[in-house]
């Protein structure tokens, strides 16, 4: 890597542990791309990184305008790091409207660069402005870098044929030459990536590059040589890595999942925001002899699943909140029937259509108590965006072990966040191992062999046979069921002693301890769930690297909970419970443990900061040693 | 890793056995009210299956909730007895990863066109292998009496004690609307007609949909009584035979043909019987069809019965599975540690 600086002639590349870059744009301006393509080149260069990408919910909103904003923030950092940073220290505005929404975001004396060519009368008004910002002195608290990339992309596009307005639409990849010439980012991906992305486009291909490297030369050829900066590959564990998002990597998890199971994998689902790349990616793969089922709504696409199960596939649905509202009775009805099924859902900010686009974790009572009956699920959630891909090994695990719809939780920060993923070696996957039942497993009063689908074992796991295997033939349905014959059954004390056996088959499923991280003998603990571990993560460290005591633990079951929980909780003094939501787990942990947690909650489309969440132990940790003296 | 494999298709059955009606009977007690059409529908079946020349164990019945919607508990097959309105969605999915199963759907009219009129329709036009039956008693039998999507207007019923405002669906006209391509009626007093249409059904490659009248003695006695009772059969049913004019009465004397609206129903001495309507279920274009589904417009005046419909079109399941092979036999079965490295990776 020092190479590649010094073949660049520059002496004072100044080299930092992190930084934080976030590219802001109108949502026609490609930020997405953009942001991606600087993420992955980062990748490839050996950072540690963690992405924020955000998006309005509307696919062209107004032109210019606030709402029509669209941003990419990403974390790179020679070191391991766990969230997207809490506040970026470049802030690339490619319009008035982008400053005017992001520019609280960037850390004070940060570093701006602004497309000064959409600083016109008209984008200006469009972002309520009445004057030009960059005229007068409010900007002066930060490093303002104005660029006419607009019109150096044009000129640079000239001489390729390239119109005038097509080449506008590679403005951004002159941004993105300009970000990767400032922070030293190997240009070789990008350039291939152009290739194959634009593979007969000869055009675009042709603007593109001449964008990026038009960019590239212009920090190169500028007074900018000052503003460059290293960030050197984190020094990770050895192996193999990809940048990888959380949509991608429960598709993936869900194909291994398969594999290791030797069950086809069935999905059916319904298009919804955030979950649908999880549809999209998974008919790719029809090599793994996976299907894929759009159906007509979400309750079809969950009973879609549940025929498949029957059938004896690994059965997934996929869906987002309101999604998941509309499949409760076909849970309960897998519940019912005691089926393996996988139900994943990617929450956003609600209630109905809330904010579609933005992230939220405000499902986790309707996944809970969200169905009618007595109907306990198992429930599992992911912490980061690699890590999606193991949760979704580990639900189908449960789902096919002990025959029961598990549900899965990700989120909107998640599932389009992206992380490096040291890839597993696929021998070291533990294969699930799947029975069906073949034989008869009981004789009536004539003394003949018959098959009772609800004699269960000593897990209280139930034998399915599938259609199609000779003399097993039964009947199943959501009506109650007689204990073990499965006939149905009215009679009231059949009926409780059911309802304790589908409580206590789910209760008593092994889930892993939790373990403390941190200061075991700290006074605060702090829980979480699902995506907040990286925040909490990053803040408990700061925390522990300023001299003072805090120990957090992370749930991936959420039911049933790990049977050291209510111990460890009560072994601190404060328990602090940070969720996107307004205290759903801490209401579950205060009913369960009896312990005095405390919600600290968010609510507000985006994940929590690391500083948010150390801001919060701080002032416990103040207010504990308060209490001593 | 485990070779994934598709489920039903390493068993090796043998040839398929001889069976009776007990074979295909469970040892559940029936349990619909003593009169009820379901039981003549249900021992249609029972008995139709050995002639078939079905499996037991490759049959599924699958059935939403209703009175109709118990049927799956009574044959000595697979079955699943769902939620309300969702069998249709059920067996898509079974019948998508078991191409190799059999799958009946069982539902009544507010099963089927109520609360799941829209998988009906969408099973329908995605052209799935499924045997779907609607036992049309034109009420909601199981909670008690309330009208149905079938129930004509005018009909006073628990939650109509002054008449219903609302005109119903004509279950044979919805599916003809959703292109289904095998459509038929039948009703529950007579074994035979029902045989052969439940045949027909079974045979049919894709959605088949077939319309039971289906008598409601407690909720809705009678409704059909006006067609279908045997001493006014001949005069108030249209038996569709394909290739044939369509004709009835007892002497033959009426038919239906081509009207400026619409086909209607002629005296054939009026006109002629070279101008009745020879009916071909084969034809693509579903309007001929559409109109004699019109024909009745109360259960008061004279009603096709029979196959209205019955053409080849690509199956669903095995257009997905075929996409799925052919993907396979292009790329290989796909390898996991390939897959993973899908991406841009690096070393450290
Ligand atoms: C989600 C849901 N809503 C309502 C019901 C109550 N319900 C049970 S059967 C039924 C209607 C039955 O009518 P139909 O489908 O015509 O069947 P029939 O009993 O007439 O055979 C209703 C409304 C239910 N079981 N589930
Ligand atoms: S209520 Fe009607 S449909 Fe239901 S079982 Fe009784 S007679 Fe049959
Ligand atoms: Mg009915």
């Amino acid at each position: 890597m020092t190479d590649m600086v010094e073949a660049t002639g520059v002496a004072d590349v100044r080299e930092l542990d992190e930084v934080i870059i976030r590219f802001a744009g109108d949502s026609g301006d490609g930020m997405q791309l953009t942001g991606d393509r600087f993420t992955n080149a980062s990748a490839l260069f050996g950072n540690d990184l963690s992405t924020l990408p955000e998006y309005p919910a509307e696919i062209r909103a107004p032109a210019g305008t606030l709402a029509g904003v669209s941003a990419f923030q990403v974390h790179i950092s020679n070191y391991d790091i766990t969230t997207p940073g809490d506040a970026p220290d470049v802030l690339v505005a490619m319009n008035p409207a982008a400053l005017r929404s992001d520019l609280h975001t960037l850390v004070p004396g940060g570093t701006l660069i602004v497309n000064k060519d959409t600083f016109d009368e008209r984008n200006l008004a469009k972002a309520g402005y009445d004057h030009s910002p960059l005229d007068g002195d409010e900007l002066a608290g930060y490093s303002v870098i104005e660029v006419a990339m607009t019109s150096i992309t044009k000129d640079a596009c000239k001489d390729l044929g390239v119109k005038p307005r097509d080449a506008d639409r590679s403005k951004n990849f002159f941004a993105l030459g300009l970000l990767s010439w400032m922070y030293s980012r190997p240009v070789e991906p990008t350039l291939d990536w152009i290739d194959s992305k634009f593979a007969g486009k000869d055009l675009v291909i042709g603007a593109n590059k001449a964008a990026f490297n038009a960019g590239h030369a212009y920090g190169e050829t500028t007074e900018l040589g000052a503003q460059r900066v290293i960030v050197n590959a984190a020094s990770l564990s050895p192996g193999t890595y990809t940048n990888i998002n959380g949509n991608m990597a429960l598709s993936w998890g869900l194909v291994a999942a398969s594999q290791l199971s030797g069950l086809p994998l069935y999905l059916g689902s319904y298009p919804i925001t955030p979950a649908t790349d999880i549809l999209h990616e998974l008919s790719k793969h029809k090599a793994f002899g996976v299907t894929t089922f759009q159906a007509e709504d979400e309750i079809a696409a969950v009973g879609a699943a549940i025929g498949a199960s029957y059938g004896g596939s690994l059965a997934v649905t996929t869906t987002s909140g309101p999604g998941l509202a509309l499949k409760g009775e076909a849970m309960g009805l897998a519940v019912s029937l005691e089926l393996p099924l996988v139900v994943v859902n990617i929450q956003r900010g609600g209630p109905s259509t809330g904010l579609p686009t933005k992230t939220e974790a405000a499902d986790l009572m309707m996944a809970m108590y969200g169905r009618h009956g007595e109907s306990p699920m198992p429930i599992v959630a992911a912490r980061t965006p690699s890590d999606c891909f193991d949760t979704a090994i580990e639900a189908a695990r449960i789902a096919l072990t002990y025959n029961t719809p598990v549900l899965l939780l990700s989120d909107g920060y998640l599932a389009n966040g992206s992380e490096p993923w040291l890839l597993p070696e696929v021998e070291d996957l533990e294969p699930i191992v799947v029975k069906h039942a073949t034989e008869f497993n009981q004789t009536n009063e004539d003394g003949d062999g018959v098959f009772w689908p609800y004699l269960r074992d000593e897990n209280l796991v139930r034998p399915i046979a599938l259609p199609g295997t000779p003399d097993l033939m039964h009947r199943i349905g959501g009506l109650e069921k007689e204990d073990g014959s499965g006939n149905v059954s009215y009679d009231p004390e059949n009926h409780e002693r059911m309802v304790h056996l589908r409580d206590r088959r789910i209760a008593s499923i092994p889930v892993p301890d939790v373990v403390i991280e941190g200061d075991e003998d700290a006074d605060l603990l702090v829980v979480g769930w699902g995506s907040t571990w990286g925040a909490i993560t990053g803040a408990v460290r700061r925390v522990r690297t300023s001299g003072r005591k805090v120990a957090s633990v992370h749930l991936t079951h959420l039911y049933p909970l790990p049977a050291n929980l209510g111990d460890v909780l009560r072994s601190y003094e404060r328990v602090l419970v940070p969720e996107l939501n307004l205290g759903q787990l801490v209401r579950i942990l205060r009913a369960e443990y009896l312990v005095d947690a405390e919600p600290l909650s968010k609510m507000r489309g985006q994940p929590f900061t690391a500083g948010e969440i150390q801001h919060a132990i701080g002032e416990r940790l103040v207010a504990l040693e308060g209490d001593r003296s | 890793m485990t070779d994934v494999l598709d489920p039903g298709t390493e068993m090796d059955l043998g040839p398929v056995p001889e069976t009776t009606r007990a074979d295909w009977s469970s040892d559940q007690e029936v349990r619909w009210c003593p009169g009820c059409g379901d039981y003549s529908i249900l021992s249609a079946m029972q008995m139709l299956m050995p002639e078939l020349g079905a499996r037991r164990e490759k049959t599924v019945f699958i059935s939403g909730i209703g009175c109709a919607a118990r049927f799956p508990y009574y044959m000595d097959t697979y079955g699943v007895h769902t939620i309300h309105g969702r069998a249709p969605a059920v067996a898509t999915g079974l019948a998508m990863a078991r191409p190799d199963l059999d799958v009946w759907v069982i539902g009544g009219d507010g099963d089927m066109l109520s609360i799941g009129g829209n998988h009906l329709i969408h099973a329908l036009r995605r052209n799935i292998n499924l045997n779907i039956l609607l036992f049309n008693n034109q009420i909601y039998g199981l909670t008690k009496g309330q009208f149905s999507p079938t129930s004509q207007k005018g009909k006073v019923t628990k939650s109509s004690p002054v008449g219903l405002v609302s005109r119903p669906f004509n279950p044979i006209s919805v599916a003809l609307g959703a292109e289904a391509t095998f459509v038929a009626r039948t009703h529950d007093m007579d074994r035979r007609h029902m045989q052969e249409v439940f045949r027909r059904a079974y045979e049919h490659e894709g959605s088949a949909f077939v319309e039971v009248l289906q008598n409601c003695n407690i909720f809705n006695d009678g409704v059909f009584a006006s067609i279908t009772k045997k001493d006014v059969r001949e005069d108030m049913l249209i038996d569709l035979q394909h290739g044939k004019p369509i004709l009835f009465g007892s002497e033959k004397q009426f038919g239906v043909t081509r009207g400026p609206e619409g086909v209607v129903i002629v005296e054939v001495a009026e006109v002629g019987i070279e101008h009745i309507l020879v009916h071909d279920e084969t034809i693509r274009n579903p309007s001929t069809a559409f109109s004699l589904s019109r024909l009745a417009k109360t259960p008061a005046t004279p009603t096709p019965v029979g196959v209205f419909r019955a053409i080849d079109s690509g199956e669903y399941s095995t257009s997905v599975a075929a996409q799925i092979r052919e993907v396979q036999a292009q790329l290989g079965k796909g390898d996991l540690a390939e897959l993973l490295r899908s991406q841009p990776t690096w070393k450290v």
